[in-house]
């Protein structure tokens, strides 16, 4: 939102330091994003009368001028427009002027003929964005002095607001005038305001249908209108606000709407000399302002001709065409309406069109400035058309939706145990009354009442919110609460963070991609796409899908890492998967993945082991559940009895082939919400066993299919309680041990809780392993 | 007096002279070992001089032999102690000088194959929030990345087609309900679950990723990072708020930096502030949103507002590790691309 210095200081004797200003707009909450100086004089440039032009028979494109300066030099100019003839005064920059593009004025030549300025167009001077040919001026301005000084275009400041979505009320100057009048403790004026002497009472009817919608309706009849050019000020002020100026009615509607938020339509009363406000009917069209025709629908709110119920504006976005003014109108209904904030944003949506008005409606406007707006809508008009003419007997109809003051009471106690701070009850009343709180104090209690024009304001939190904007947050002072809680970390988000630094020390990076997939990416590493959730509105279609697993996105990290010469990466990831499931969030859990660039199973181990080590925790490998996507001989699931936790082993050839992926990839996929929430209870310690152990070594021969881990496992159960530990120390295959089989050699340390080992017990044990080992699938190696 | 004591007194002299001889000839420890073995063993010439002893009548005589043969013994061990250092000494340089290693080149070799480990710059920069949070009394909390709308928004005072829910850019997930699931937008609905599932007292850091509908560009991603906080406590104020901004700052930046607040406005907070961040040099950082919490928020994680009061503040954490590590161009954090990556090593 655009605000002007210049009409900040006609409503209120603020500071008209613009920097000063700028720092109480942004203590005020209403941020400067960007403060500009516009319209200040170029100098150098003057204007100048063409005297005469002449033609090179060697430059058909362009025409040599020689202008009077107004100091009895003749000069020669170069110029390409065409718009201009002699005796046309033109803005000259003069040799050595800075144009506001930055361009500078320096002597350049065609044809060996030099050129004494530059002629300007309303664009080089920076009065607007398009013109077509050099500005001329009024041929009885006087030479040598500012063209802005001739236009009467005043220096001014442009702050650009970055509003908060509940200042309703400062899109238009008044509302940040009030802030600020109130901060530099100064009186609001408010716009100038100068009817002159009234009409005679005139009253247009009004009938409001659709109640629900529009919460007041007015209509203020103006006569003795000549429709023409705005005043170089009006014009001017609009084109700093980023409006184009149209004609003297037109801009007055758009520069009141700017002053004081309250959108407006002047309609020729001779149209249109009375009004219905209804919503629409299926199949109904309407021509907005922007040419563009426009099926209905029958939320839209329609401001209607009395006469005939035929549209005349969308309410609240845009008029229609056809009842817009002409240059024969001579009488004006003007039309200023408080609607419903919602349906005003829903029919803005709808249609695609974001309007002024749209946008201050459906933040909320103040159902009591019509009065205001009407009366500034004239005054501006005499400034062009000083024979308009207010008439008596204004129409307002209200409806029982139209907002109304709100009382609202706060406690002085109330307001400093939120604020941490004292304000007294008095400072609290001048604050709120220099905002239009009408408040008074009575004991420990402040009345206010909340005016129309703050729809954001309801209750008592709301109201110590603006004692607090005004007091200033910086004189609230600072302290810290005194807690009785203590910072830590949890033990999962401790281990978590343990596990970092065991991935990095095995020399992994961390990745992380993107959590959104494209239809296919599962399927394509070897998952199931079945329960997946769809993003609804994605950005692009192949952002569409959200993982259930981390594979896809870190081997696509990997991929991309080979392709640009790095093939040896290693990358790990720990992020949520969101698979659907029966509830109505996703059964979301966190997830380890660690892939290797030309590691292999047994790096994955390896990494498995090391981080098994650093967390305490420990899993069975299972190779009877292939895990999907893996590798089918070289992969084992990791389970906690029926519990799967995860996967370890290599990705399926097929899968990296379909990626593009070279050499072999190490996987390993860990639930970390299963495995990092079990805290492992503190171990206790236990006496040594100080009696001596044994060992006895013991060699089987296996077919490949059996899983070593299920002969250590039986030779486990076999030694039972006496086991120290069991080591696989040699694995043997080739000649004297058959073919798809291999010989595993085991070393079992055996101790006697009570007691020295005896010869029988370790010959019992023996064989009781060589049998349960036979029942495994594995026969002892002879 | 017998002639006896004078030959075992000679053969004694004899043994020793010959066993120190021995000794400095010794050309090695193991040498030396054997020599001193052979002397001092059983069969050595000392044993037999003791085994002799015996044979000696006078007691007198027998003793002072004895304490000879002690003697010349201590003297041997003594003698081989000393040759076996500077033996030793010998030996040591003599292996040290054969098993020269280039450091520098097996630390080159071991680089060319060795992989680097290294966390992702918003990881780093969560963790050092987190401690400088815990530093200040604050625990963690977190929450699940999808969301309901009524965590995301309802209870943060949103209520369905509330205007305020445009200020974020919102990605739906496809449910039953239409809108009823969305990516979260912002760490906010962690807020509510806290609430409703700590006991008050609350004072929490809520770390995690959200999702905007926004086309990545070079300070955007639709995926990024932010931090929140949530102290719930009895009697919490507004200055409480901007007195912990202003620890947090100095305890993050440094004890040059100061805060401010300036009001703004979050549907969730009220009194509503952002926050900025002044420089030891007087520029400003506009770092994130903060304000009192809502009483009707207190009241959607089930607290009486009358009871407890609270603030609340958010901020993104990508920035900060951008800004720490001078990263021009946001996308190229979220590339993992090695050659990024490798230059935080």
């Amino acid at each position: 939102m655009k605000v002007l210095l210049s009409i900040l200081l006609e409503m209120a004797d603020i500071p008209s330091d613009p920097e000063v200003v700028a720092v109480a707009l942004t203590s005020l909450g209403l941020a400067v994003e960007e403060m500009d100086i516009v319209g200040a004089p170029i100098p150098g440039v003057v204007t100048a009368r063409i005297n005469r032009m002449e033609k090179h028979p060697d430059a058909a494109k362009v025409t040599r001028c020689f202008v009077d300066a107004g100091d009895g030099e003749e000069r020669h100019v170069w110029c390409g427009a065409t718009n201009m003839q002699p005796g046309d005064v033109v803005p000259l920059a003069t040799l050595g002027t800075k144009m506001p593009n930055g361009m500078d004025i320096a002597r350049r030549g065609i044809l060996g003929i030099d050129s004494e300025g530059m002629l300007c167009s309303e664009v080089e001077l920076g009065l607007s964005e398009e013109s077509s040919g050099l500005l001329i001026l009024p041929k009885d301005s006087p030479l040598g002095v500012s063209p802005f000084e001739v236009l009467g275009i005043e220096h001014d400041v442009v702050f650009d607001l970055d509003l908060t979505r509940n200042r309703a009320d400062c899109w238009g100057h008044l509302g940040v005038a009030r802030d600020l009048a109130a901060h530099f403790a100064v009186p609001l004026k408010g716009p100038r305001i100068d009817v002159g002497a009234r009409g005679a009472e005139k009253s247009l009817p009004v009938v409001i249908d659709a109640q629900e919608n529009c919460g007041s309706f007015s209509v203020s009849y103006v006569s003795g209108i000549t429709v023409g050019p705005s005043p170089r000020s009006v014009a001017s002020r609009l084109a700093h606000l980023g409006m184009r100026s149209i004609n003297n009615v037109v801009d007055a509607s758009n520069l009141v709407m700017l002053e004081t938020n309250q959108p407006n339509h002047a309609y020729d009363a001779a149209v249109v000399s009375s009004f219905r406000v209804r919503l629409a009917t299926a199949g109904e069209k309407l021509t907005t302002l922007d040419g563009q025709e426009r099926a209905l629908h029958p939320e839209d709110l329609l401001i209607c001709n009395g006469v005939d119920n035929s549209g005349v504006g969308l309410a609240g976005v845009m008029g229609d065409q056809h009842s817009e003014i002409t240059d024969t109108t001579t009488t004006l209904a003007v039309e200023s309406a408080w609607f419903s904030p919602d349906p005003i944003r829903f029919a803005a949506i709808r249609h695609g069109l974001r309007s002024e008005a749209s946008v201050r409606f459906e933040r909320g406007t103040d159902p009591n400035a019509w009065e205001l707006a009407a009366e500034r809508f004239v005054t501006i008009l005499r400034e062009s058309c000083p024979t308009a003419t207010l008439h008596t007997g204004a129409t307002i109809v209200r409806t029982p939706h139209c907002p109304q003051p709100i009382p609202v009471d706060v406690s002085v106690d109330s307001v400093e145990r939120k604020l941490g701070i004292r304000i007294e009850a008095d400072r609290i009343v001048s604050i709120l009354n220099a905002i239009g709180f009408s408040a008074s104090v009575k004991g420990d209690i402040v009345s206010s009442v909340v005016p129309t024009w703050r729809p954001d304001c309801s209750e008592s939190v709301d109201i110590i919110e603006e004692v607090a904007r005004h007091f200033g947050y910086d004189n609230i002072g600072k302290t810290v609460p005194n807690s009785t809680v203590h910072g830590r970390l949890s033990s999962m988000q401790q281990r978590r963070r343990t596990l970092r630094r065991v991935l990095v020390g095995l020399g992994l990076d961390e990745a992380m991609p993107s959590p959104f997939l494209a239809p296919g990416d599962l399927s394509r590493v070897g998952l199931s796409e079945d329960s997946v959730l769809r993003i609804a509105n994605p950005l692009v279609a192949d952002e569409s899908i959200l993982r259930t697993s981390l594979r896809p996105g870190l081997l696509r990290s990997l991929r991309y890492n080979q392709s640009h010469r790095a093939p040896r990466v290693g990358l790990w990831e720990i992020g949520h998967v969101y698979p659907k499931s029966d509830a109505q969030l996703p059964d979301e859990s966190e997830q380890l993945a660690i892939v290797v660039a030309g590691g292999d199973a047994e790096t994955a181990l390896t990494q498995w082991n090391a981080i098994c080590d650093a967390l305490s925790v420990g899993t069975q490998l299972d190779q009877s559940r292939v895990p999907s996507g893996l590798h089918a001989t070289r992969s084992a699931t990791l389970a906690r009895g029926k519990q799967v936790v995860g996967v370890v082993g290599e990705v399926d050839p097929m899968v990296l082939h379909e990626l593009g992926i070279e050499g072999r990839v190490s996987i390993l996929e860990v639930n970390l919400s299963i495995l990092l929430n079990e805290e492992p209870k503190p171990v206790q310690a236990k006496d040594i066993n100080r009696f001596p152990s044994s060992d006895i070594d013991l060699a089987f021969v296996a077919p490949d299919s059996v899983p070593a881990v299920n002969i250590q496992r039986a030779l486990r159960q076999a030694v039972a309680k006496r086991l120290v530990s069991i080591e696989l120390f040699d694995v043997y295959r080739g000649k004297g041990v058959a073919e798809d089989s291999r010989s595993l050699a085991f070393r079992i340390r055996m101790q006697e809780a009570g007691g020295t080992l005896t010869d029988s017990v370790l010959a019992e044990v023996q064989q009781a392993c060589i049998a349960a080992a036979q029942k495994a699938g594995a026969a002892l190696r002879s | 007096m017998s002639t006896t004591p004078t030959s075992e007194h000679q053969q004694l002299a004899a043994a020793l002279t010959e066993g120190l001889a021995l000794i400095a000839a010794s050309g090695s420890s193991e040498d030396l070992r054997g020599v001193m073995s052979s002397l001092t063993g059983k069969k050595g010439p000392i044993a037999a001089l003791k085994s002799s002893l015996g044979k000696v009548a006078d007691i007198e005589a027998r003793k002072e032999l004895g304490q000879l043969v002690n003697e010349a013994l201590v003297t041997l061990q003594q003698a081989s102690e000393a040759h076996s250092r500077t033996l030793r000494a010998g030996e040591f340089a003599a292996q040290i000088a054969s098993e020269r290693l280039d450091i520098s080149e097996v630390a080159m070799s071991a680089q060319a194959t060795r992989r680097r480990g290294r966390m992702h710059l918003v990881t780093q920069a969560t963790e050092r929030l987190e401690d400088v949070f815990i530093g200040l009394g604050f625990q963690i909390a977190e929450g699940p990345e999808v969301e309901t709308d009524f965590y995301n928004f309802e209870a943060l005072n949103m209520p369905p087609s509330h205007p305020a829910r445009s200020m974020w850019d919102t990605l739906f997930i496809e449910s039953d309900v239409e809108g009823s699931v969305v990516l979260r937008t912002h760490t906010s609905p962690v807020q509510i679950r806290v609430m409703q599932d700590w006991p008050p007292p609350i004072y929490a850091v809520m770390p995690g990723r959200v999702f905007r509908k926004e086309t990545p560009d070079a300070t955007h991603m639709p995926v990024f990072h932010q931090i929140e906080g949530l102290v719930i406590d009895r009697g919490i104020t507004f200055a409480d708020l901007a007195g912990t901004i202003e620890s947090f700052t100095k305890a993050f930046f440094g004890e040059g930096f100061t805060s401010r607040l300036r009001p703004s406005y979050f549907p969730f907070t009220e009194p509503s502030a952002e926050f900025d961040i002044r420089r030891p040099d007087g520029s400003w950082i506009e770092l994130g949103g903060c304000g009192m919490v809502h009483p009707h928020v207190l009241r959607a994680g089930g607290l009486d507002p009358d009871e407890w009061s609270g603030f609340a503040f958010g901020f993104g954490i990508d920035r900060m590790a951008k800004e720490r590590h001078g990263v021009d161009d946001i996308r190229d954090m979220y590339s993992d691309d090695i050659r990024f990556t490798e230059q935080f090593s």
